[in-house]
């Protein structure tokens, strides 16, 4: 803190600080736009449809502009016991879209005497996204598994158009997964295969895609019920230019103590 | 003043209540255009012999980027008409679910009669002029085609309620690449080979200078008898010419 033993002293500094105000204030500005900018999922979410039911995956980083605001989100929450909803986009808007449909379900499934289907669940999402389009800005993936269509994924981007595909991309980070799932998408993988692909295809996303990052979550629906995994960071492959992660530089310099020179000047 | 940080913070406060104030203020009504997310490109129509042709691609853009190739556009409504649409999925859905409505409670009715394509034209006209004028447009431009009791009728319908018939309608880039070519080569009572090498002589076109066309199309007819959706197909595409195997050679650094 300062030490004012004069008034003259505190006119100077006064004086000083308004001449240095522009540039001192440009440093705030834009730490007090990270804190003020709405809390976004730039995100990297994915659904896809196997032999017997659907795998949903996604990162797990919320950012407020340049800000990770939360490094373990969980962005695939659940609507019913058989549906869940990958989220992206503004993490308010999606998370109320969820919340009111996670209500509108459960009546439903009240008054129908059964678990809701896909498809309902995914054209409640619709409705509210459609006719909501000018306030939301929320990219979903809806995917489950019901008796009378087995697992099904819908895609509900942005304006509420709503898309059912044998698998769906979402978020800003597949814009990098197009190309691999154009190469990789095969009808009819088992499970081990499908979840396989969601979690390298995730992990891909997040090592280019610098609104995603954290760990890999996915979900498994299927006739036998739910099952949820989490992939923290070590165990996930390693993709170009990227180091095997080390705890210390003075491990490296011991290890390498008799051979090559770590240190080079 | 005892703190430079403290007169920063007095005078955001003050800006910031004139911030609070554009938060609050009405930014969310519906009362204003809107933009389009995921869309269609081009839809052509043309009348033949027997009835109406209409093609369409399967591509859904989002922006510049082609993210959906099985959108579905031509879809029937009621027993005489076909519909086709162009512009955001999402409100041509939306479209869909009205004429259901529409053709539901003509059903109802149980008198023998059916909205054909000419009625069906015009309400959609209605509900594009009226949508126009709260300026809250449904982001579509629609072609409507259809035969009922012998007469054919093809119409169009954009976003701002403009609306016309005519014998081959096209929506979008087809306005200004497949139009040129049916004004030359469409006449009067086409059979159905013919109709179908000419909306693909068409397509092909938009194909190569569209940027959002995408390479899966369907191909639809609708007769007295009743309408038949293709299954979705692609077409060969020509880039055989000795002009485009070395284009700059003449002049190096050209294009």
């Amino acid at each position: 803190m300062f030490e004012w033993d004069s008034v003259s002293t505190c006119s100077f500094f006064f004086f000083d600080c308004l001449i240095n105000y522009n540039r001192f204030s440009e440093g705030m500005d834009s730490i007090m736009k990270d804190l003020n900018s709405p809390h976004s999922m730039g995100t990297t979410i994915i659904g896809v449809t196997y032999d017997g039911g659907v795998i949903l995956g996604a990162d797990s980083r919320t950012s407020t502009g340049l800000y990770v605001a939360n490094r373990a989100s969980d962005k695939i929450t659940q609507l019913t016991d058989n549906v869940y909803l990958c989220r992206s986009g503004s993490a308010a808007d999606s998370q109320l879209v969820s919340d009111y449909v996670r209500h509108f379900l459960h009546q439903h499934t009240i008054q129908l005497g059964q678990p809701a289907t896909v498809k309902v669940a995914a054209n409640l999402i619709r409705l509210l996204s459609y006719n909501n389009k000018n306030m939301l800005q929320a990219g979903l993936i809806v995917g489950g598994w019901d008796k009378y269509e087995g697992g099904k994924i819908y895609g509900v981007p942005l304006g509420g158009t709503i898309v059912e595909q044998p698998f769906a991309i979402g978020g800003s980070g597949s814009t990098y997964l197009y190309g691999f799932f154009d190469q990789e998408w095969k009808n009819g993988m088992t499970k081990d295969e499908a979840e396989k692909l969601v979690v390298k295809a995730v992990s891909l996303a997040i090592a280019r895609d610098g609104a995603s990052g954290g760990v890999v979550r996915t979900v498994i629906i299927n006739s036998e019920g739910v099952t949820r995994n989490f992939y923290p960071g070590d165990t996930l492959p390693l993709w170009h230019e990227e180091l095997p992660p080390q705890n210390s530089l003075l491990d490296i310099l011991s290890s390498s103590s008799s051979s090559a020179e770590p240190m080079v000047s | 003043m005892s703190n430079p940080l403290i007169l920063y913070l007095c005078l955001r406060m003050v800006s910031g209540v004139m911030v609070m104030d554009s938060l609050l203020s009405p930014e969310g009504d519906s009362q204003r255009t809107q933009y389009p997310y995921v869309t269609g490109t081009s839809v052509i129509g043309i009348k033949y012999k027997d009835g109406i042709l209409m093609a369409a691609d399967m591509g859904g853009s989002y922006g510049s980027t082609i993210r959906y190739k099985s959108v579905e556009r031509l879809k029937q409504v009621g027993k005489h008409s076909l519909l086709g649409a162009s512009g955001e999925i999402s409100d041509f859905q939306e479209i869909l679910k009205y004429l259901d409505e529409l053709i539901l409670h003509d059903n109802m009715w149980d008198d023998g009669n059916s909205l054909g394509p000419k009625e069906v034209h015009n309400y959609l006209t209605r509900v594009m002029y009226n949508r126009r004028n709260k300026f809250d447009p449904l982001w579509n431009s629609l072609v409507i085609g259809g035969v009922k009791n012998g007469q054919k009728y093809l119409g169009s319908v954009s976003m701002i309620g403009v609306h016309f018939e005519d014998d081959h309608v096209a929506t979008g880039f087809g306005n200004h690449l497949a139009r040129p070519i049916l004004r030359e080569e469409w006449k009067e009572d086409l059979s159905f080979e013919e109709g179908v090498k000419l909306l693909e002589k068409c397509m092909r076109n938009l194909l190569y200078r569209d940027r959002s066309a995408v390479n899966k199309l369907q191909i639809a007819k609708i007769t007295e008898e009743g309408l038949t959706i293709s299954q979705p197909y692609s077409l060969k595409t020509f880039w055989n010419f000795a002009a485009f195997q070395n284009p700059t050679v003449g002049a190096e650094g050209s294009w």
